[in-house]
């Protein structure tokens, strides 16, 4: 069932504007289509019947306020997630870093870090996992959590294991992980190098420079004017010859920086030219 | 003073196990400048790339486009939404993509996309559903009749598989019940 309309879009506004000045957190450049099926959703699933009683609760109880940011975002997210891409990092990009004596990823917008573990399988296999960093960062502390636990639904092994053998992975993917009755906990060697923080892409700047930043399905929830400023975070946070990798229908194309990015092969990876 | 007329702004399809047929006949029989746009919402597997947008654009001079997120939508163009994404429109000029969680076990969704063409288009929104083996969608029609859009359902008798337009055309009081061979002429007159 579709989330009720129970929030107008006038409505939506005050609540941006209260969540921002009580708390910190500003979503005033979110997409506002995604955004207000968010706050519908949330009416739905914490019954509420009317926009008052959500914003009197995100008013008065700030432990709440924990709860709206983390279903307010979207956190849906998968190991091995378009396997191509991950092939294209296998044999395109990882040669390129495995030049490097430390190689620094970020992956922004982590979620509960199943692209990041994803990342450390993959520099496992290349050997490069000993000289190498992950950073993962998201604005919720709640799906970091998930994410350095490193334990996740057992009934999404077999996606993840079809995932992983179409993105070029050799190996019996269950030896990464140890099941449960109804979870699966990955071994803990590959979150030896995974550094996890809150970072919230609208509001705190660069704080490391990388080789190779990761930002899949989080630039969409953005308004252009938003992705344009994030775009030029990562710009400042990337070095000379670095990549950028977004999502499957993500782009730069619309940004001003795209002049200074070459698009790697048909894939959603951009390299940095080396100027200045 | 309110005026009668009304002016399509939007005509958008959704479609899924037996709609492909249809489409690919009306693509063949669209005349050749149309003054809206024309998304398509058709459920396949997750990783499909381009390939519907490739076989598409075999059958038509107008361009097809797959969508990417924060795409400008513009007149004369058809529209594929990407497999495994949702579609929602911002405004009247752009298109946002959502990786959300799946609605009637779907993504693409066609009640996610339908909805938001409702609060976007109002009036000036053609909404069709096609042969399909779900119920996604129904509920999105409702939305566009009561803003007041435009509901078009394939004829249950002709789909190949009716279990979706028969559910429409039992909940929603319909505009027109469209046959696989008219539906290019009913688009080519709005």
């Amino acid at each position: 069932m579709l989330e009720p309309s129970i929030v107008k879009d006038e409505e939506v506004e005050y609540l941006i504007k209260d969540v921002h000045e009580m708390y910190g957190y500003d979503f005033s450049e979110y997409s506002r289509a995604s955004f207000k099926r968010r706050v519908n959703r949330i009416c739905l699933i914490d019954r509420f019947t009317s926009f008052a009683e959500l914003r009197y609760t995100i008013i008065n109880d700030p432990e709440y306020l924990k709860r709206f940011v983390e279903e307010i975002t979207v956190n849906v997210t998968e190991m091995f997630r378009d396997p191509h891409f991950f092939k294209a990092l296998r044999e395109n990009i990882l040669p390129q870093l495995g030049t490097y004596p430390l190689i620094r990823i970020w992956v922004a917008g982590c979620s509960t870090g199943e692209e990041a573990y994803s990342m450390a399988i993959l520099l496992k296999e290349a050997n490069l996992y000993h000289k190498s960093l992950i950073y993962g960062t998201d604005l919720n502390p709640s799906v970091l959590e998930t994410a350095r636990a490193g334990v996740f639904p057992l009934q999404q092994m077999k996606l993840y294991s079809e995932n992983y053998m179409l993105s070029g992975g050799k190996k019996d993917f269950s030896d990464y992980y140890t099941a449960n009755y109804d979870s699966v906990k990955f071994d803990k060697s590959l979150k030896e190098k995974l550094i996890l923080s809150t970072h919230n892409l609208v509001s705190d700047s660069s704080f490391n420079s990388f080789q190779l930043i990761i930002c899949r399905n989080v630039l969409i929830y953005f308004d252009r004017e938003l992705q344009e400023r994030v775009f030029k975070l990562f710009d400042n946070s990337l070095e000379n010859l670095g990549y950028l990798a977004l999502g499957a229908k993500e782009t730069i194309r619309f940004s001003k920086l795209d002049k200074n990015y070459h698009q790697v092969e048909d894939q959603r990876i951009w390299k940095k030219a080396e100027h200045m | 003073m309110e005026t009668k007329e009304t002016n399509t702004e939007l005509v958008v399809i959704g479609g899924s196990a037996g709609s492909l047929q249809v489409i690919l006949g009306m693509l063949k029989k669209l005349k050749a400048k149309l003054s809206f746009p024309i998304v398509l919402v058709v459920h396949r597997k997750a990783y499909s790339n381009n390939i519907l947008q490739t076989l598409l654009q075999q059958f038509i001079a107008i361009e097809v486009v797959e969508i990417d997120d924060k795409t400008e939508i513009q007149n004369n163009k058809v529209y594929v939404v990407p497999a495994d994404y949702h579609l929602l429109f911002e405004n009247k000029k752009l298109m946002s993509l959502d990786f959300s969680e799946k609605m009637n076990y779907s993504r693409p969704s066609i009640d996610v996309t339908f909805k938001s063409a409702a609060e976007i288009y109002g009036k000036n929104v053609v909404g069709v559903l096609l042969s399909g083996a779900n119920a996604d969608g129904v509920e999105g029609l409702s939305y566009i009749k009561k803003n007041k859009g435009q509901v078009w359902i394939q004829d249950p008798e002709t789909a190949e598989v009716d279990y979706m337009p028969r559910h429409a055309v039992q909940e929603i009081a319909y505009d027109q019940l469209i046959k696989p061979d008219n539906l290019a002429d009913f688009i080519n007159q709005l």
